[in-house]
């Protein structure tokens, strides 16, 4: 197994702190925007855009915690049963700019699971992805609004974020890849 | 099609797929706390304005009712509804003459129609086994004869852990037509894996000797005193009792089992203020419990009703998600 860091902890910081300015340029200010990270790692990740867009718009945007895992589209196909948390979104959704929150952007089908789940909370004016890596090979018409870095990828590889709130250790991403 | 299996295993191996839920004799604890953990996440989406998600879709649940129930069928219905499941009631009276032989032949027709899940509530004890043994997708036992009711005993205890916070050692008193509960069955063995104290109350008729019970669940104490029984309890269950008990000769009359057994606020006050009061229902209000305590702020009987569809959907999402027709 051979990996390779692509990302450190300040290049991590540094692309949050741009995604939160892009997000307040893109809608004009952060009044209507609720971020909404998606299970797990997308959780910290809205956290830290919210506390960067409360530096910088004065202004503390709500974050939503939301879980898939009873939208997905493979489930009968995996055992065991994936375990399945809470969504937690405190702020009614409707009318608002919902931002989405994940740590990677691959096939597509987290994110069409996600668009799924916030549908039946309620009908939000617009919704947005925030992504940390878009690591490429879609298999649905889906792609970011804000993107922290484009990684080009082989499918055998695997893109590993660890972030201090969840994985032990420094913040990092990885490409990993498997020696066969 | 998945090999039929011979014998349906009484002992779940650490890590092998679970199939069926028959009783909580050989689910382990760490599946136990699985399952309520999903439940917590279930009520979530119960408490949501649509109470539905999709992870269900395509899948077939079919209610097995052979004995009248109205709360668990309904509790079912829901949860395979709200995970998007298609649910079948079939309501059967049950027949007196060659059951076995169409229960089976029920069970193939059903398999052969494409169901997976078979929920089975029936009057003989075994009835859920039986229909594991040729179906096969997954089987849900609703509760058979006196034998088990493991649904009713994990909705029993997601209700204490949700009220409490915690589920060790807890000193739980059952009071009741023990002899004849699947209810209290089921619940020993839940409890049992929860390490709690256990004692069962009732009259020796209802109860029978400490010997039969402690032979399974050597820990047990029985009392025929509801004060011995009562005290220092964290969770007090009272059990429905069948009005033909008495007329099998089984109690001198209803009245004098409500004076010694029934759960007033008098024979409460003693008890600690967060002790909880809990009924499987249906209740027969003023002879094993009385309507002040139905109502007070320590019962969560209706709690316990609601708990069930979280619990519910939760079993369900999780043997669903291994039963595969197309291999």
């Amino acid at each position: 197994m051979s990996e390779k860091q692509i990302l450190n902890a300040d290049d991590i910081r540094r692309a949050l702190v741009r995604i939160a300015h892009e997000v307040a340029e893109r809608n004009e200010g952060v009044g209507d925007v609720i971020l909404v990270g998606i299970r797990r790692r997308g959780v910290p990740l809205a956290e830290r855009i919210a506390a960067a867009l409360t530096d910088f718009e004065g202004y503390q945007v709500p974050v939503g915690h939301l879980d898939i895992t009873l939208y997905r589209d493979d489930l009968s196909k995996r055992w065991p049963a994936p375990r399945v948390h809470k969504t937690h979104i405190q702020n009614n959704i409707t009318g608002h700019t919902v931002v989405l929150v994940d740590d990677v952007l691959y096939t597509g089908r987290t994110v069409r699971a996600a668009l799924d789940a916030l549908a039946d909370l309620g009908r939000p004016a617009r919704i947005q992805l925030a992504v940390l890596v878009d690591r490429g090979h879609r298999e649905l018409p889906i792609r970011a609004d804000f993107v922290g870095k484009n990684v080009p990828t082989a499918g055998d590889e695997r893109v590993e974020v660890r972030l201090n709130e969840v994985d032990d250790g420094a913040d990092a991403v990885m490409i990993v890849r498997q020696d066969t | 099609m998945q090999p039929q299996p011979s014998v349906v295993a009484s002992v779940m191996p650490e890590g092998e797929r679970r199939r069926h839920l028959l009783d909580l004799d050989d689910v382990s604890r760490a599946e136990i706390d699985a399952v309520l953990e999903t439940a917590e996440s279930m009520k979530e989406v119960l408490s949501r304005e649509i109470k539905q998600v999709p992870a269900l879709r395509g899948k077939t649940v079919v209610n097995m009712f052979y004995e009248e129930s109205t709360r668990t069928r309904i509790s079912f219905e829901l949860a395979a509804r709200s995970l998007s499941a298609n649910i079948i009631n079939f309501a059967a009276r049950s027949s007196s003459v060659e059951k076995g032989e169409s229960l089976i032949d029920t069970v193939r027709t059903l398999q052969a129609l494409g169901a997976d899940i078979l929920v089975i509530r029936h009057a003989q004890a075994g009835a859920a086994h039986l229909v594991a043994r040729h179906f096969h997708g997954s089987v849900i036992n609703a509760g058979d004869g006196r034998h088990a009711h493991p649904t009713q005993a994990l909705l029993d205890l997601f209700t204490i852990r949700e009220k409490l916070g915690y589920l060790d050692n807890l000193k739980v008193a059952i009071i009741g037509d023990i002899l004849h509960s699947r209810v209290a069955r089921s619940n020993l063995w839940g409890f049992t894996k929860m390490d709690a104290q256990v004692t069962l109350c009732a009259p020796p008729t209802l109860l029978g000797p400490a010997r039969f019970w402690q032979a399974t669940w050597p820990r047990v104490r029985i009392t025929y005193s509801l004060e011995e029984a009562l005290d220092g309890a964290d969770v007090v269950m009272a059990l429905r009792l069948q009005q033909e008990r008495q007329q099998a000769g089984l109690l001198p009359s209803l009245r004098e089992y409500s004076r010694f057994f029934a759960l007033t606020e008098e024979r409460l006050a003693q008890l600690a203020d967060n002790v909880l009061i809990m009924h499987p229902g249906p209740i027969n209000e003023g002879i094993e419990i009385a309507p002040e305590v139905v109502t007070s702020s320590r019962a969560v009987i209706g709690e316990q009703v609601t708990n069930g569809v979280a619990v519910r959907m939760a079993l369900l999402y999780q043997l669903a998600s291994q039963v595969t027709h197309e291999e």
